[in-house]
């Protein structure tokens, strides 16, 4: 192509510690181009940004191959400094604003203008007066350009969401020089007019000649603002194409892709699931879960059968276990078995059968200092008091029961270890989250609630694990929830499929449906939301 | 016009009752210092006048907290460090034998670098335990004590000969346990005569703009600065004038004296601005109220000092005039600082390490800096209590330096994250006076003295524990009424 670019990322490769998370990835964008990055979570988005702003993150993890070009010359990024000298900046998805400082000082954060002093004349330069006049009128052209008409003296504290955004553009463009704008996911956490306007600017900053990097995985947005668009795929580079020569399906279609891995062997399945036998039947959940929360679910989990809830991070597929659990400020119904279960009393729901694999392994799943068999003795021991020995006054552990149970569990999950007494802060993730299941099992459970139960462990072991749970659905009839971002995973055992979009359900799908619907009830696209319920 | 002074007045007064509803520490404590002062059984001018001599003792070291607080390291109770500082050099100055106003220079001289030393020394172990500053501050002064002891008691002496026999333990190795400053440093500062010191500040003041003036090449500004030297001249020569200078020889202020000047000169400021603003330049929306009630309440308050029970008052109490202008100099310091690039910086990385550096600010850096400045400060702080107090106690005097200071700052309002000097200097008045009229409140309505003394110990800690767990409660509850709006 003879375009010239404003940015050209070419044969782009990242390892972490030996995984392949970039494969060489290309990326140009021209002036005055809004230019989509788009791929699920984990397709490689932000580690391609940390690279393009010369984050400490990647230098301290060896590097990057490939070359990164700025209006045809060649540079080199390494601190994020260098990324503004270049003028390339950046509207973070979580506000790199002080709520304490008024929208002028914000704006000019680093960069303020003073004027000498005769004592900053013998001092040196720190200790110059702000310029506080200079610094409002900046400020006020900067946040005209965007059109955003607001008092620039007025505290940011308080302020909508919607317009702390802005203030972050206000901030970037203010940087003189600024060529390229990175936006990650800057409508997440906007309202549907907050949006609009926001796209409105976008292209109003495009018009003069400024490139932007549009980084989202809402559809409709790119369709209507975007002029080309660069998709990723598990750290692959799928393709570069222009936004007028292709269809939301199609785009879907490239993010999701069909993975050839199989996870799952066919196995015999003769279970008999009924629509009518519900074990759990949520209504109108709505759990506070900072980052994950959840607006009102209604679910209806059948008896025997394996429950996929996937979507992508961010939209309260997680706080939907946490709510159930307890574990956040949840409301709604939660029908167990015909009795109601309490979320505000936390335990409740292990009490009355329900067990659950925390997504967050390491944090809240594991006691990493302590022993397998603690590990997976613990809850049980806690909540229904088992390996406990009563001598009336007190109750003390009984270890020999507890060594027992370990002992089998390892044998039947396969736990890789020196021996129930090893900490399972030294197993490797997929032994770790044998150990977790182990742990859930020890409950036994009538319904068992997984969260992310591949995050972060090999292929090989993700097999291992998917295979575990197969084997507990089909011969133990145990009825599982399983949450996670990995569609793959979900597709290869649930046997139906929930995508929670913003809170909310937007779809209940079937594994063998095609990609594309995949694609569009994650990216929320809801006109089709009811087609064939 | 009427009108709308009215209305603003309305405003003004609503938005201080509202102030103090909101600042439920402030209000708590003006309740018990008012308990306090009906119960304490002794005259209220007693009370009055112990309070001003502390204010003047003590609000040094408190403002020295603030900046510290600005830049996000919560409250400092590494000051003890800088009050260190200051015992180091008041030592080796009373040693040496300086005594009056060239002794108090040469504690100050040699006080500085030992203190930014210390500073620095401090800075870098905060930005260690990032977080975790104050818990640091508090088991850091614990353990520089230590050190402290050990160079009083043994290395003056032991390894570096000394030979004084007021000074040291019979035996020559380690220093006595109380120094008389009496003679030598006492009152140093509070004994320079407001001439001496108007005369140097006129001379400083002079000297910077015959600095600027030769910096300056533009011939408009050059022009202002030459007429501002006229009237630095003007005003030096007027202290010439006997009346004038006999008025000004003296070291201390009646505090009636000292309301009327600034009433007075009040007045004239807001008379000048309102001539300024309504006649010179004739801005129309320019709001005068403020000028107005600046000028009505500074007749109020000369207009009070009629009433006999304030009179007496007045006329009981006098002020250290240099200690008070020291104060003042600070409290101009620490608002000047904080309209400069540093002051700036400071105040973002106090909000947010991460904006900070983002921003490019080096965020250690500025802590340092912060710390050093917080640490000369409180190291100035200490000669200042010290000369007034008259007797040093050389291994007590810096012990209690941290907690009283910071008990002070809080109970003027100030949080972990937020501080000023308007809430420093509310912090001493209310802190003192309840300290001064514990002990009296206590024998007078229990009979024994001694639960005065206990109550006093109690209020330090109480306010510090009882402050910061008032502050918690409003943060943690804060957020959950954010959440209930967002949710509606």
């Amino acid at each position: 192509m003879d375009t010239k670019y404003v940015l050209r990322m070419d044969g782009i490769s990242k390892e972490y510690y030996g995984t392949q998370v970039l494969k060489n990835i290309n990326l140009s964008v021209a002036p005055g181009e809004i230019h989509a990055l788009m791929g699920e979570n984990g397709a490689g988005k932000s580690t391609l940004m940390n690279i393009l702003f010369g984050m400490p993150v990647i230098h301290n993890t060896g590097g990057f191959d490939g070359t990164i070009e700025v209006d045809g010359v060649p540079v080199v990024i390494d601190s994020p400094h260098k990324a503004m000298e270049l003028g390339i900046g950046m509207v973070h998805q979580e506000f790199m604003l002080l709520p304490g400082f008024t929208i002028t000082e914000n704006i000019k954060i680093g960069r303020e203008i003073s004027s000498p002093t005769f004592i900053s004349r013998v001092f040196g330069k720190s200790l110059e007066k702000l310029d506080h006049k200079a610094m409002a009128k900046d400020a006020k052209k900067a946040l005209d350009t965007i059109g955003l008409n607001i008092e620039e003296y007025t505290r940011v504290k308080g302020l909508p969401v919607g317009y702390m955004q802005f203030i972050e553009i206000a901030r970037e463009i203010d940087k003189s020089g600024i060529k390229l704008l990175i936006f990650d996911e800057p409508t997440a956490v906007l309202t549907e007019s907050e949006a609009d306007r926001l796209l409105d600017t976008m292209k109003l900053l495009a018009k003069k000649g400024i490139a932007i990097i549009f980084i989202t995985h809402r559809i409709d947005e790119v369709m209507a603002v975007t002029n080309s668009m660069t998709i990723l795929r598990d750290g692959s580079f799928i393709d570069r194409v222009l936004t007028k020569d292709v269809n939301p399906v199609r785009i879907a279609e490239m993010m999701i892709g069909r993975k050839v891995e199989k996870l799952l062997d066919d196995t015999d399945d003769n279970r008999a699931i009924s629509s009518d036998d519900i074990i759990l039947d949520i209504k109108n959940l709505e759990v506070n879960m900072p980052g994950e929360r959840v607006k009102g679910v209604d679910l209806a989990i059948r008896r025997g059968e394996v429950f996929g809830i996937g979507g992508l991070a961010g939209q309260g597929k997680i706080g939907i276990p946490n709510g159930i659990m307890g574990l956040y400020e949840t409301t709604g119904s939660i029908i167990f078995e015909g009795d109601e279960i309490n979320p505000k009393i936390l335990g409740d729901a292990l009490r009355k059968g329900i067990a659950n694999v925390s997504e967050d392994r390491r944090g809240v799943g594991l006691l990493l200092n302590n022993s397998i068999e603690h590990n997976i003795t613990f809850t049980a021991m806690q909540i229904q008091g088992k390996f406990l020995k009563n001598f009336g006054i007190t109750r003390l552990y009984n270890k020999k029961q507890a060594l027992k149970h370990a002992k089998s569990m390892i044998k039947t999950l396969d736990i890789r270890c020196t021996g129930p007494e090893q900490a399972v802060g030294r197993l490797s993730g997929g032994n770790q989250q044998k150990v977790c299941i182990a742990r859930a099992l020890t409950l036994t459970p009538k319904l068992l609630i997984v969260s992310e139960p591949t995050r972060g462990i090999d292929i090989g072991a993700k097999k291992l694990v998917i295979e575990l749970l197969s084997k507990l659905n089909r011969e133990q009839g145990l009825t599982i929830i399983m949450v996670s971002s990995e569609l793959n995973e979900l597709r290869s055992i649930c046997d139906r499929i929930a995508i929670v979009a913003e809170g909310k359900i937007a779809r209940i799908l079937k594994p063998e449906d095609p990609d594309a619907e995949f694609g569009l009830a994650m990216s929320g696209v809801k006109q089709e939301v009811h087609k064939d319920e | 016009m009427k009108n709308n002074f009215l209305s603003y007045t309305k405003k003004q007064c609503s938005d201080l009752i509202k102030n103090i509803y909101s600042n439920k520490v402030v209000l708590m404590f003006l309740i018990l210092c008012i308990f306090g002062i009906s119960t304490t059984g002794k005259p209220l001018t007693y009370t009055i006048s112990e309070v001003f001599s502390r204010f003047s003792r003590n609000t040094f070291l408190v403002l020295a907290l603030i900046i510290p607080v600005l830049a996000g390291l919560g409250l400092n109770f590494g000051i003890v460090v800088g009050a260190m500082a200051a015992q180091i050099a008041i030592f080796f100055v009373v040693y040496w034998g300086f005594t009056g106003v060239n002794g108090l220079i040469l504690c100050v001289l040699l006080s500085t670098p030992i203190a930014i030393l210390f500073g620095y020394l401090v800075g870098r172990l905060y930005n260690k335990t990032k977080g975790a500053e104050m818990i640091t501050g508090m088991v850091l002064a614990y353990f520089a004590e230590g050190l402290y002891m050990f160079l009083f008691l043994f290395v003056l002496g032991g390894v570096i000969p000394i030979k004084s026999e007021t000074l040291m333990i019979d035996g020559g190795v380690g220093v006595k346990n109380t120094i008389d400053l009496t003679g030598n440093l006492k009152y140093s500062l509070d004994n320079i005569s407001m001439l001496v010191l108007g005369r140097t500040i006129l001379i400083v003041y002079f000297v910077l703009v015959l600095a600027n003036i030769l910096i300056h090449k533009n011939k408009e500004a050059r022009n202002s600065q030459i007429s501002k030297l006229i009237l630095l001249g003007v005003m030096f020569g007027i202290t010439f004038i006997p009346y004038v200078s006999q008025f000004m020889g003296t070291d201390r202020l009646l505090l009636l004296d000292a309301v009327t000047i600034t009433c007075v000169l009040a007045i004239i400021y807001g008379l000048v601005k309102l001539i300024l603003i309504k006649l010179v330049k004739k801005e129309k929306d320019t709001d005068v109220n403020r000028y107005i009630a600046i000028i009505l309440v500074a007749i109020i308050a000369y207009g009070l000092t009629y009433v006999p029970a304030i009179y007496a008052i007045t006329l009981a109490v006098s002020l250290p005039v240099c200690t008070y202008a020291t104060i003042i100099l600070l409290c101009g310091f620490n608002r000047w600082l904080l309209s400069t690039k540093l002051g700036q910086d400071m105040r973002t990385v106090g909000q947010s390490r991460t904006v900070a550096t983002s921003a490019g600010i080096n965020v250690n850096k500025t802590r340092i800096i912060a710390m050093c400045l917080s640490t000369l400060l409180a190291a100035w702080g200490q000669i200042i209590y010290l000369q007034n107090l008259g007797t040093f106690s050389t291994y007590g005097a810096h012990s209690m330096v941290g907690q009283y200071a910071i008990a002070a700052l809080l109970v003027g309002g100030a949080s972990v994250q937020m501080a000023n000097n308007k809430q420093a200097i509310l912090g001493v008045i209310l802190f003192h006076t309840l300290f001064v009229v514990a002990p009296f409140s206590a024998s007078n309505l229990f009979g024994s003295s001694l639960i005065g003394e206990y109550f006093r110990v109690f209020i330090c800690y109480g306010v510090i524990a009882l402050a910061l767990a008032m502050h918690a409660w409003k943060t943690v509850i804060k957020p959950a009424v954010a959440k209930g709006k967002s949710k509606k």
